[in-house]
């Protein structure tokens, strides 16, 4: 048996299922949002019709397009910064010589990531609930008033944010932890002789040394926030008033309750787009960054 | 500062967010041990005044659990073991056989990374139809049985297999087939017990595309089974925490277990290849 071929032997099983199942479907979905497709289409193909950029002209018109866009990019513009805020101060403090039984911290702030996002968004549902629920409870005891926070069309998405940040921040802090545990110790050293302060270390060494690292986990973090879709769904099913429509949520709604999956197909293809450019842009600045 | 109160301050904001990280967890656990209506009261209880087993009973007599249950334990096995015997396969032949376009396809599925999966999802949908897979858990399995992340998890690792070994087996005279068997699978055995929990965690936890392909409840898994019942039932607290105690503890119990093996995939998968 020739080497090439058993190659390919080797090679073949998980080429089939990628290029059928995925790369195949990736190509028909572009196809498919330059056409009508709807439920008359499902019921006969002959009612398919190609519209070309119909689609996307009429979703760039839609009022509930740009308001799903407005959400997640809200979501991902107060929701990364969040989050990585937190990932870094948990990676810091674990990583402290002061800290002590590490491992037990580690893995119990680890936790949540490898919860079921919708079980733990059923439990957030009543942790939020206005009355009964325990953030609200919470804020009580430190003398604040109670929030609506499902209710109210302002304080939804914040509520999401939350329960988001408390579910991911642990991925990006074990990535955070080992990008400080590498860089060398000599460096402190040398800056503690000089008598720089734990501020002036952390703004001098830490950053800069762990700069790579949080643009990857930073542009990272970014592609999966644009995904916003299991939590509203369980969390506020979309609501108050629509505050928490996502642009997958749209998708879905579009797609399969109404089934106009020709028009859906281009909202999947330009949250593509948009999420391309973002990181694509990030990638750009981490580079100049790491250059200058 | 002094190191005392530095010391002071480092575990006590570690103990403060282990607390908020544990704290939706055990909130859980101890609601889904109250008594129907027992969550519902002013100042609301922290724990059960009489713990009771009621709501395991009811969701898995009256609502399905039991049937949720098994279908999610048989998708995601299958996908954990499908994917793993595939992601092995093509991550070895793109790190150490040699084949006229390798880096050119290696690229495409790096490249293939960075494309959502849901822009695969309403074709895939119209595609499965026609052959069955809709509503069926084939429809769930079938395109999960390879993944471009586990190909790359793979072939990293696979990279640092000495040529020599392979070289010496096969002027031995040993088949490609057996070479794979005997010598490159029981090197590669750290990283697949790596990518066997990561794939089976996503799957058991995937909830999009089962939604969307799963149309009928006797196929629905856990995720599913329990979102469809938070609407029906949004007022029971007590047997809504019973339900994702129910989804959450298997995944949680293989966390801790193997936990080892998941965080060091987590550090390999982040580093660019």
């Amino acid at each position: 048996m020739s080497a090439q071929r058993s190659a390919w032997l080797f090679l073949a099983p998980a080429a089939i299922v990628l290029g059928v199942f995925f790369l195949l479907p990736v190509i028909g979905a572009f196809v498919l949002s330059l056409t009508d497709y709807d439920l008359y289409a499902l019921a006969d193909i002959h009612n398919l019709r190609f519209v070309a950029l119909g689609n996307y002209w009429t979703l760039l018109h839609r009022p509930l397009f740009w308001s799903a866009l407005g959400h997640t990019v809200y979501f991902v513009a107060v929701g990364v910064p969040l989050s990585m805020v937190i990932s870094l101060c948990a990676a810091l403090l674990l990583h402290s010589p002061l800290a002590r039984c590490k491992p037990f911290f580690r893995t119990a702030l680890f936790a949540p990531v490898v919860t079921t996002v919708v079980a733990v968004a059923v439990v957030w549902r009543y942790l939020f609930n206005t009355k009964y629920g325990l953030v609200n409870y919470a804020l009580g005891w430190i003398g604040l008033h109670p929030v609506d926070w499902l209710g109210d069309p302002h304080w939804a998405m914040p509520a999401i944010i939350l329960f988001a940040v408390w579910k991911n921040f642990g991925y990006n802090m074990i990535i955070l932890l080992a990008g400080l545990q590498a860089i060398p110790a000599e460096l402190y050293e040398a800056a503690r002789i000089d008598g720089a302060s734990t501020w002036r270390q952390f703004r001098h060494i830490t950053l800069p040394m762990l700069a790579p690292t949080l643009w990857m986990v930073g542009i990272l973090t970014v592609s999966g926030y644009f995904q916003l879709f299991a939590e509203p769904y369980v969390i506020t099913e979309g609501g108050p008033l629509q505050s928490t429509v996502s642009v997958l949520y749209l998708m879905y709604n579009e797609g399969f309750k109404w089934w106009n999956l020709g028009s859906a197909s281009a909202i999947a293809f330009l949250l593509f787009l948009i999420m391309f450019v973002v990181t694509a842009c990030m990638l750009r600045l981490g580079r100049k960054e790491a250059e200058a | 500062m002094n190191p005392r109160i530095a010391k002071a301050l480092i575990n006590g904001l570690l103990i403060g967010g282990t607390f908020v990280a544990l704290f939706p967890m055990l909130w859980m656990l101890s609601v889904s041990l109250m008594q129907p209506g027992e969550a519902g009261a002013l100042p609301p209880p922290l724990l059960p005044a009489h713990a009771t087993l009621h709501n395991y009973q009811e969701l898995f007599v009256r609502a399905g659990m039991g049937r949720y249950l098994l279908n999610s334990l048989l998708v995601s096995t299958a996908i954990t073991v499908l994917s793993l015997a595939l992601n092995l396969m093509a991550g070895y032949a793109f790190a150490k056989l040699r084949f006229a376009g390798r880096d050119a396809l290696f690229r495409a599925v790096v490249g293939m990374l960075a494309i959502p999966a849901q822009v695969a999802m309403l074709p895939l949908f119209l595609m499965l139809k026609p052959v069955g897979l809709v509503n069926n858990y084939g429809g769930v399995i079938v395109p999960a049985m390879a993944s471009a992340f586990g190909i790359f998890l793979v072939r990293q690792y696979a990279r640092s297999i000495p040529d020599e070994l392979l070289e010496a087996a096969r002027i031995d005279g040993a088949g490609e087939l057996r070479i794979f068997v005997r010598i490159v699978l029981p090197l590669l055995k750290p990283i697949m017990v790596t990518l066997a929990i990561y794939t089976f965690l996503l799957a058991w936890n995937d909830f999009m595309w089962p939604l969307i392909v799963l149309t009928g409840q006797e196929h629905y898994t856990l995720p599913l089974g329990l979102a469809s019942l938070a609407r029906e039932h949004a007022t029971d607290a007590e047997l809504m925490m019973a339900g994702s105690m129910i989804t959450v503890a298997p995944v949680l119990v293989l966390f801790l277990a193997l936990q080892r093996y998941y965080l060091e995939g987590l550090l390999l998968g982040s580093v660019k290849g």
